[in-house]
């Protein structure tokens, strides 16, 4: 079932069911991406301006996320829900942040945007994946408060 | 708060195009001096300068690395941090004539660590940890010149120096006026000036005053965005910063030294002096300068781009350093160190280089930084998120290291 709004955006889609899987991200050593999707627990990421989910507005799905296990890569995109939408970096550090403890520590994880997905998709890409400022910024308490406001919001 | 500006409100600055330069930012690294003192390196960039006499000198030496095969021999690993080490300095007249090796590493757990090799039994241990100053992560970490002060720069927008009286360390003075996150500090060759820059797109330099006093003489505006590191020449008052909006610039002053101003951007098509950066786009660059005017004391010798070395590393570069000997060191986000030398093979303009050795899984995570000892040839120290520090040895493989 598909909710439309009256206003021009966000398109929202249904939740979809939840399959249970295990807890334990190291419970085998396969890396597989429908865990990564599941770890993100995207339903539970609420988007920085609406009240819905990243999963519910579409911007993260289980086909944008890739592992290369030998390596220890793991790539993800996501697809912000407009051309301009100035969230697209704060939505990036929650995805980092949601991650940052759940692989062996030579893991090394890139987000981007979808290609074409956004208006200023090189410098959105060369933020999120410069390590010095996602540090700064995750020390930034405003920041800091934001992605924490949606990666534990009560509210989904 | 302005960094809230940048994420969630629309970013600004470009990526420039179609200037030959790095393609992405610049970090930075280090010119290698001989003349004493530790090597200098500005930029993300290991900014290496050479005097003519070291060029030459080098080419002879370098003879000797294409004819033997070398590892990276671990001799140690530090530990004590417990965040991300960013950054480490050697201290300056230490690790020779009896004085003990000194290192300081800077951390995202807030603090400093002084680490001693102990003369008894040739171990570092941790002799003093600087904390309850900075609040924020402490970004670099520099000694001046003579080892007496030692400066931290920190995301808590200042810079603190630290004075060592016989093993304690006291925070002297601290340096306000960046907006946000200072990201590097170096001293110039003489110890009496200091420069900063972070991400307010500005590089500040200071004058070292009588009884620890500290006094901004400069802000240079000029960058367009975020500069990540700083790095005087080892011999003259040049300062080299680099930025997140992908390029380096040169900065002198004139005879008085408070009106400073950028001689020179740099990008390929200009053309001393080496100097090695190396940046988010994967590659390592080598910059010359012409060394006869920088001789004769000429700031503004242009620096042009010498070569590329490109196809050996796949993920961010985060730190170079040039040794006295000319070997290029390398700290990258796929846990190696590489080093490279000069290629002797002299079929093109120019000097080539080539790679020597890379040390695969150096670390467990990303290495921040890579430094050479200014006083032990062959020894490397490096830093990583894994929150160690680990002393290197480079040893030819017979297990034999050189005098």
């Amino acid at each position: 079932m598909t909710l439309g709004l009256i206003n021009a955006n966000p398109v929202v889609h249904a939740k979809k069911e939840r399959i249970a899987r295990t807890d334990d991200p190291h419970a085998d050593d396969a890396v597989d991406p429908l865990e990564i999707y599941d770890i993100l627990y995207v339903r539970d990421i609420r988007d920085p301006e609406h009240p819905y989910s990243l999963e519910q507005l579409s911007v993260l799905s289980e086909e944008s996320i890739t592992v290369d296990e030998k390596l220890g890569r793991i790539l993800i995109t996501f697809t912000p829900t407009i051309q301009h939408c100035s969230m697209a970096t704060v939505i990036g550090l929650c995805l980092r942040e949601k991650l940052k403890d759940y692989f062996p520590p030579h893991f090394k994880v890139d987000i981007k945007v979808a290609p074409g997905s956004h208006a200023n998709e090189e410098s959105v890409n060369k933020q999120l994946n410069d390590k010095e400022r996602v540090a700064a910024a995750l020390e930034n308490p405003n920041l800091r408060q934001l992605v924490d406001e949606c990666l534990y919001s009560s509210e989904l | 708060m302005a960094s809230s500006d940048e994420w969630g409100r629309g970013l600004h600055g470009i990526i420039l195009r179609d200037i030959p330069r790095h393609e992405s930012t610049t970090l930075f690294s280090s010119l290698p001096n001989i003349r004493g003192g530790a090597c200098e390196t500005p930029v993300n960039l290991a900014a290496s300068i050479t005097e003519l006499v070291y060029r030459y000198s080098i080419s002879t030496r370098t003879m000797d690395f294409a004819d033997e095969n070398f590892e990276l021999r671990e001799v140690q690993r530090l530990e004590g941090h417990t965040d991300r080490v960013w950054n480490l300095a050697w201290k300056p007249a230490t690790g020779v004539d009896g004085v003990p090796a000194v290192l300081a590493s800077s951390s995202g757990d807030k603090t400093v660590r002084i680490w001693e090799q102990s003369p008894f039994t040739g171990s570092f241990e941790c002799k003093a940890v600087l904390e309850d100053t900075h609040n924020r992560t402490v970004r670099s970490c520099a000694w001046s010149p003579s080892g007496k002060l030692l400066a931290t720069a920190s995301f808590d927008a200042t810079t603190a120096i630290w004075e060592d009286a016989g093993g304690e360390y006291t925070c002297v003075s601290t340096l306000e006026g960046h907006e946000n996150e200072v990201k590097s500090v170096s001293w110039n060759a003489s110890g009496s000036l200091l420069a900063t820059c972070g991400r307010d797109k500005s590089v500040w330099i200071w004058e070292v005053l009588p009884h620890n006093e500290f006094e901004c003489v400069s802000v240079l505006q000029g960058h367009t965005q975020d500069v990540k590191m700083v790095q005087w020449h080892p011999s003259m008052d040049i300062l080299f910063s680099c930025s997140y909006d992908n390029t380096i610039k040169v900065w002198a002053g004139d005879g008085d030294n408070d009106d400073w101003h950028c001689v020179q951007t740099l990008n390929e098509s200009n053309s001393g002096d080496k100097m090695v950066s190396c940046s988010d786009d994967l590659t390592v660059k080598i910059w010359g300068s012409d060394i006869m005017r920088m001789q004769s004391g000429d700031g503004t010798a242009p620096w042009t781009h010498l070569c590329t070395l490109s196809g050996y590393h796949d993920r961010t570069i985060f730190s170079v350093h040039w040794s006295r000997e000319g070997i290029i060191s390398s700290g990258a986000a796929d846990d190696a160190v590489r080093l490279f030398v000069e290629s002797k093979d002299g079929l093109v303009d120019g000097p080539t280089y080539k790679l020597l050795l890379k040390k695969e899984k150096a670390h467990d995570m990303d290495v921040n930084s890579v430094q050479w000892s200014s006083m032990e040839n062959r020894r490397l120290a490096s830093a990583s998120d894994d929150g160690t520090v680990k002393i290197w040895e480079l040893c030819s493989s017979s297990g034999q290291k050189k005098a």
